[in-house]
């Protein structure tokens, strides 16, 4: 499924991660992933969190550059290979993967796997002919 | 040593009157032959006659660089252009470059103001000249060249880079002066060592530096590990190049060729002249140059004067080492950059904010220019690649208006400190 993820530009220097987290922590947000993006001059945050217009407005509203992403989104089960069926449709469909982060969760026995892609519609489609995508109990991914 | 002794030693009050007659002349050819100054003059209610003496030269306007891009290119020519036999130019803030123009005579002026330069640091027939200033339109490479030719040295026109071929072309040809910047010069020094060379493998007896301000300190260091004598000189395009002014083996101030250019301090904020010893804003008036007669330029470098006699002999009046400027012009490797040149390629790119700072920085004695620039929403995408092509295409576009290559750090909104007056936008951390 497609969710929305929110990237904030962090400055490499120290307190800019904190900053962000102080935001969040005063919105009594609770993270659900988040990935660095990093260069020699500056980090890309990448976040995923259940009220993301809420977060994107309190991140501005800081002063921060703020972007939300659409990204896709599915369940694996944990276990070798589980991610590799997954990866192995979109390459058959052809489908670019630009970056991805992944978190598991030992107790469900499944990981969650954000994916930014060329071509998020029909990555989508793709996605949604399996039923370990979204096991059809509805449309909250946001853990 | 002297080039000219007469002119060099000349007697104030001959001088002086070799100076009025002078500047009559540039008034009447200004007036008659430049729209600009004429219509200046007329605005003024001055007539060329009523700048009888020195001492009238204070009723005179100023000329500006603004002056100078406002009628780009030839504008200020007060000779037809087939009397202009060179142009030389620096970089100007628009990305438009400021242009001069020599007549034949004009050139014969600029090797003469060289040579004098050069013979005061030492060279003479004798002498081998590495010159390791650009060539091309900064006037540097090319006035140093004409002078050491009219001296009667050996010139080796090497321009500068590729440092370990210039010391190798130094030990093997034997070179006795290098003219270079003095940041140049330092880098010099240092590729020696790292090349397990040392002074006394070279024949380097002297240096004439230029082209940016330098300090005492860094003279001292030049002197140590190049073991030469390390000589001041002071130029601009505007004026003539390099040869505006000199210091001779007593390294205290520069004289200044008063016979071709007339300096006068000035208060930066009121224009009010100030006497010897008071520091200021050089003023210069060309007061034989044909091709492109410039009236009050102001310089916008900050130092005094002083008519003391020097222990040289010399009766030319001495300027003090550059103290600063009286704008926001920063001097980077050689080249002239205003932080106004910034501003307009970032809006010019229409995706970045305007808020900017430029940051100097002086490593392995070579000048670095850090951009700091803030990202905004429409800027900023959540693929690095994105932002760091972003960066890339800033650089190039700075690069290719500045002519000196600077890096870009993107930072965060409102990160770059905000100011109720004046924006700072330059922090120079060179050590002078």
């Amino acid at each position: 499924m497609i969710i929305k993820q929110i990237s904030v530009f962090l400055e490499n220097r120290p307190g800019t991660l904190a900053q962000v987290l102080s935001v969040l922590g005063e919105h009594n947000i609770n993270l659900r992933a988040m990935s660095v993006a990093d260069t020699a001059d500056f980090g890309i945050l990448r976040l995923v969190v259940n009220e993301p217009d809420l977060v994107e407005q309190a991140l501005k509203g800081a002063g921060l550059a703020v972007k939300t992403t659409p990204v896709l989104a599915m369940r694996v089960s944990d276990k070798p290979g589980g991610l590799l069926a997954e990866v192995q449709k979109l390459t058959a469909a052809g489908i670019n993967i630009e970056y991805v982060y992944a978190f598991a969760a030992p107790a469900a026995e499944e990981a969650r796997v954000v994916l930014k892609v060329d071509d998020l519609a029909k990555a989508e489609q793709v996605m949604n002919g399996d039923k370990v995508a979204d096991g059809g109990e509805g449309p909250n991914f946001y853990w | 040593m002297f080039w000219n002794k007469p002119i060099e030693t000349m007697v104030r009050t001959e001088l002086s009157a070799v100076q009025a007659a002078r500047l009559r002349d540039t008034i009447e050819r200004a007036y008659r032959q430049v729209p600009f100054y004429r219509s200046r003059m007329q605005a003024a209610g001055l007539l060329p006659e009523d700048i009888a003496s020195l001492e009238h030269i204070g009723k005179l306007p100023f000329t500006t660089k603004q002056d100078m891009r406002d009628n780009y290119p030839y504008g200020l020519f007060a000779v037809p252009l087939a009397e202009i036999v060179r142009i030389h130019a620096s970089s100007g803030t628009t990305g438009k470059p400021t242009v001069v123009g020599y007549t034949k005579r004009d050139i014969g002026i600029w090797a003469e103001v060289m040579a004098r330069t050069l013979t005061a640091a030492g060279a003479n027939r004798q002498s081998f000249i590495q010159v390791a200033y650009g060539y091309g339109l900064f006037t540097g490479g090319l006035g140093a060249h004409y002078g050491a030719e009219l001296v009667g040295a050996s010139v080796i026109p090497v321009s500068s880079g590729n440092t370990a071929r210039q010391i190798m072309l130094m030990k093997d040809f034997g070179t006795t002066l290098l003219a270079c910047t003095p940041s140049y010069a330092l880098y010099i020094a240092e590729t020696l060592g790292e090349m397990g060379l040392e002074p006394k493998d070279l024949s380097l007896r002297a240096g004439v530096f230029g082209a940016e301000p330098w300090s005492e300190r860094m003279r001292k260091e030049i002197e140590a590990r190049l073991s030469i004598k390390a000589i001041d000189i002071y130029g601009l395009s505007e004026i003539i190049g390099p040869g505006v002014a000199s210091e001779c083996e007593c390294q205290d101030g520069l004289h200044i060729n008063e016979d071709h250019f007339y300096p006068e301090i000035i208060n930066p904020q009121t224009g009010e002249t100030l006497p010897d010893g008071e520091k200021g804003e050089l003023v210069l008036t060309t007061i034989t140059k044909e091709g492109m007669p410039m009236i009050r330029y102001r310089t916008r470098d900050l130092t005094v004067l002083t008519h003391e006699p020097c222990a040289c002999g010399r009766t030319l009046v001495r300027m003090g080492k550059v103290l600063g400027r009286s704008d926001d012009m920063l001097i980077i490797r050689g080249v002239n950059v205003f932080p106004s040149q910034v501003e307009t390629v970032l809006l010019g790119l229409g995706e970045t904010s305007p808020h900017y700072q430029l940051i100097v920085d002086r490593e392995d004695n070579l000048d670095k220019l850090t951009v700091l620039v803030e990202v905004t929403e429409a800027m900023f995408s959540d693929e690095v690649r994105r932002l760091e092509t972003l960066e890339h295409k800033i650089e190039a576009a700075l690069g290719s208006v500045l002519g000196v290559s600077a890096q870009v750090r993107l930072v965060g909104p409102k990160s770059i400190e905000r100011s109720e007056g004046k924006a700072k936008r330059v922090i120079d951390n060179r050590k002078l």
